[in-house]
C-alpha cells in the first residue's frame, strides 16, 4: 500500500508578535514548525502501513527550507520525502495550492500507485481547510474530511470505512480507494522518533521538484497567477473606543464588587436576568 | 457589517483582474441552508441576515439554496428561509441528498450555480459547509475566502471584500475575488448576528433535479450516530460563558469557573494554552482556532485577551474580565474589568448571583 501525506511548514503561531507599528508579521526567531493538523494525519498513516505494510511518502509545498519539516516526518517514520519547490509557486492561494500539489501526487502515483492520500484538517497559519478537498477533487479522489477514526480498512476489496465528525453527529461512511482523508485533531498521538531514525532522518536526502519535475506544464494555474483570490489589505485588529470599566478591589470588598457588578450586568442586560429566574424555577 | 475601505489597487503582476462580460452576467446573492437531522442549522440563518444587505447594496435577489432527501423538510426550510430575508429558494430534492454527502452534494450545487450564475455564493463554516464549499470552489475553479468574520461590497469593484483573522488571528486581511464569479466565502456560525424572522414574509421557490443516482455515488452513508444530549458542550449558542486562562495557574482551579457557570446556567469555556494543556476538553476552546460565541454573558477569568481568542468572543453582549495584570489586553476590549485574582473573584461572583437568583426565585414563588 502506498499513502502519501501532504505535509506543510509553519511558523508556530503560539509564538507570533504583530509588530505594533507597521502591522506586519515579526517572523524572526519564530520557529517553523510541521502543522500539527498534519501530524495527526501522518500517525494515522504509518498505523496503517504498520497494519497492512507498503510505503508512505511525505510531500511537501514550500520555501527550501521547508525540507527540515520533511525530514521530521521521516524521523518519524514516513519512507519517501518530496519537497515541491519553485519560484513560480509564490503567491499560491488554494486553488493554485491544489493544483499544483495534485499534480504531484500524479508524480508520484505513476512511480507507485497511490492507495490513499492524507493531509491535515486545516493549517494553522492559513486556516481555511481548504487544500485537501480541493486536491480530492482535482484528482477524483473520494473525500473523507474530519475524520475521528478509521474502522476497517479492506485492501482485498480496495474500501475503507471511517467514522466522520459531522454537525450534532458521528456518520459512519464507507468509500472506496483511492480516497483523501483529513483526520480530526487529537484522534491519535504522533509516535516517537528512535535515535536510530532521528539519525536516518537527518542524513535522508530529500527528493526536490521543481514545477517541471512534478508534471506541471501550465504555469497560468500555479502560483500568484493561478489565484482567484486577492489580497487587499493587511492590518490590525482596532482598539474598542471606550476602554472597560474598572472596578478597584482595594478600595472596596469583593461582596460588594460582586454585587455592584451583578447589579450592572442586569441594568445592561434586563431580558438575562428574567431568562435565569425562569431557568431556575422551572 | 461597514462599508469598506476601497482597496488599494492589488498588485496584477501579469494577473487578470479584470471581470469578463461573461462573468459580469453573475448576479444574485445565495446561501446554501444546511441541515442535519431535521434541523436547520441557525448559521444559515446568520448569512441570511448579512447575505440581505450585501444583496440590497448590489441591487441583487437574496436565494437560499437547499439540497436534501424526499422525506426531509425542505420546504418548511425554504419557507423559514422567506421569513429571514431570502426573495428565493432554490431546491434539489432526491434519495441520493439524504444526509450530507461530498459528492451528490458538490455535484447538486455546482449544477445550481452553473445554471443559475450567482455572484456570491456563503456558506457556513461548519464540518460540512467547508468540506462542501472546498469542493465546490474547486470545481467552479473560482474563489473561496474561509472563516470570514466581516463581509462587505467594495465600492469601487463591487465585487465581495471578506475579511478573516490571519496568522492564528494576529492580523486581519481582506480578500476579493475580482475575475472569477461566484465569489465564495464561509462564516463560522455566530459571527453574524441572528436575523429577525419577519413571519409575515414570504417569496419563491423553484425545484430543480439533481441527475444522479445512487449505484453511481462511490461513497455510501451506512449510519449516524447523533451525540448524546448530556455530553453535548454547545459553546456557540450558550446564553452565558464563563472562560478560564492559564491565569487560574492549575487546572484543579478550573473547578471554580465550573461553579459560576452553572449558577448562571451556561457553559465553560477556555483559551487555546488551557486546551492544549489538557485541562479541558478540545470543545471548549474559545478563539479563532476555536469556536465564535456571542453569548448575553462573557466572565474571562485569568485570560490576557490574545488577539486569537479575542476574535472568538468579542461579539459579546457583556464582557466581564478578572485578570491581575491591569495591563491586561483583555481590559482594552471587556466592558467591566476586575483587577485581582481569579480563585478569590470567582467564588465571590458565584455567591453572589447564587443569593441573588434565590431571592428572585422566592419572591416570584
Amino acid at each position: 500500500m502506498h499513502i502519501v501525506v501532504c505535509i506543510k511548514q509553519v511558523p508556530d503561531s503560539a509564538q507570533i508578535r504583530v509588530h505594533p507599528v507597521t502591522n506586519t508579521i515579526m517572523r524572526q526567531g519564530v520557529p517553523a514548525i510541521v502543522n500539527p493538523y498534519d501530524l495527526f494525519s501522518l500517525e494515522e498513516a504509518l498505523r496503517l502501513k504498520d497494519k497492512f505494510g507498503g510505503k508512505v511518502t511525505v510531500i511537501c509545498m514550500g520555501p527550501p527550507q521547508a525540507e527540515e519539516a520533511l525530514r521530521k516526518c521521516v524521523s518519524f517514520g514516513a519512507d519517501d520525502a518530496v519537497l515541491v519547490t519553485d519560484r513560480a509557486f509564490a503567491g499560491a492561494d488554494t486553488l493554485a495550492t491544489s493544483y499544483a500539489l495534485a499534480a504531484a501526487i500524479r508524480k508520484l502515483n505513476s512511480e507507485q500507485k497511490v492507495d490513499m492520500v492524507f493531509t491535515g484538517k486545516q493549517t494553522i497559519d492559513g486556516d481555511t481547510a481548504q487544500v485537501g478537498p480541493g486536491i480530492a477533487k482535482r484528482m477524483g479522489l473520494q473525500l473523507l474530511t474530519y475524520v475521528s477514526r478509521i474502522v476497517e480498512t479492506d485492501l482485498e476489496a480496495g474500501t475503507i470505512t471511517v467514522e466522520r465528525r459531522g454537525e450534532g453527529g458521528v456518520q459512519i461512511l464507507k468509500t472506496a480507494l483511492p480516497c483523501l482523508i483529513t483526520m480530526l485533531e487529537n484522534t491519535n498521538e504522533m509516535r516517537f522518533a528512535s535515535l536510530p531514525s532521528m539519525i536516518h532522518a537527518a542524513a535522508y536526502q530529500v527528493r526536490k521538484w521543481n514545477k517541471d519535475d512534478a508534471g506541471i506544464e501550465d504555469i497560468s494555474k500555479i502560483g500568484l497567477k493561478g489565484s482567484p483570490t486577492v489580497v487587499s489589505r493587511v492590518f490590525g485588529p482596532t482598539p474598542r473606543s471606550e476602554k472597560a470599566e474598572m472596578v478597584n478591589l482595594e478600595a472596596s470588598s469583593l461582596r460588594d464588587i460582586s454585587l455592584n457588578l451583578l447589579q450592572s450586568i442586569f441594568t445592561v442586560h434586563p431580558t438575562l436576568e428574567q431568562d435565569l429566574v425562569e431557568k431556575f424555577s422551572a | 457589517m461597514s462599508e469598506a475601505k476601497p482597496a488599494l489597487k492589488p498588485a496584477g503582476r501579469g494577473r487578470n483582474l479584470e471581470l469578463s462580460e461573461e462573468l459580469k452576467a453573475y448576479k444574485g446573492v445565495w446561501v446554501f441552508i444546511e441541515h442535519e437531522r431535521g434541523h436547520a442549522h441557525s448559521v444559515s440563518w446568520e448569512l441570511l441576515g448579512e447575505g440581505r444587505k450585501l444583496a440590497d447594496q448590489l441591487g441583487s435577489p437574496l436565494c437560499g439554496v437547499v439540497l436534501g432527501g424526499p422525506d426531509e423538510n425542505l420546504d418548511e426550510f425554504a419557507k423559514e428561509a422567506h421569513t429571514f430575508g431570502a426573495d428565493h429558494v432554490y431546491i434539489m430534492r432526491d434519495t441520493v441528498l439524504n444526509g450530507y454527502r461530498n459528492e451528490p452534494f458538490t455535484k447538486g450545487l455546482t449544477d445550481l450555480v452553473n445554471k443559475y450564475k450567482p455572484e456570491i455564493v456563503l456558506l457556513g463554516a461548519t464540518s460540512q459547509g467547508r468540506d462542501l464549499a472546498g469542493s465546490v470552489a474547486t470545481t467552479l475553479l473560482t474563489g473561496l475566502t474561509a472563516d470570514c468574520t466581516e463581509l462587505a461590497i467594495d465600492p469601487n469593484t463591487r465585487a465581495l471584500a471578506a475579511t478573516r483573522p490571519t496568522f492564528g488571528g494576529s492580523l486581519l486581511c481582506t480578500i476579493m475575488t475580482l475575475a472569477y464569479r461566484p465569489q465564495m466565502a464561509t462564516i463560522r456560525p455566530r459571527v453574524m448576528a441572528m436575523p429577525r424572522a419577519d413571519a409575515e414574509r414570504t417569496g419563491t421557490v423553484s425545484e430543480d433535479a439533481l441527475g444522479l443516482i445512487e449505484t453511481n455515488i462511490v461513497t455510501k452513508l451506512l449510519d449516524f450516530i447523533a451525540d448524546a444530549n448530556s455530553n453535548k458542550i454547545n459553546l456557540p449558542y450558550a446564553d452565558v460563558i464563563v472562560s478560564g486562562g492559564k491565569g487560574l495557574k492549575n487546572p484543579d482551579n478550573f473547578k471554580l469557573v465550573f461553579d459560576l457557570a452553572r449558577v448562571l446556567g451556561g457553559e465553560v469555556g477556555a483559551t487555546r494554552p488551557c486546551v492544549q494543556a489538557g485541562w479541558v476538553e478540545a470543545d471548549r476552546q474559545v478563539g479563532q482556532t476555536g469556536k465564535t460565541v456571542r453569548p448575553k454573558l462573557y466572565i474571562a477569568a485569568g485570560i490576557s485577551g490574545a488577539i486569537q481568542h479575542r476574535v472568538g468572543m468579542e461579539a459579546s453582549d457583556v464582557i466581564v474580565a478578572i485578570n491581575t495584570d491591569p495591563n491586561a489586553p483583555i481590559f482594552d476590549f471587556a466592558h467591566y474589568g476586575i483587577v485581582g485574582n481569579a480563585m478569590q473573584v470567582l467564588p465571590a461572583l458565584t455567591q453572589a448571583f447564587q443569593a441573588h437568583i434565590d431571592q428572585r426565585i422566592k419572591r416570584v414563588a
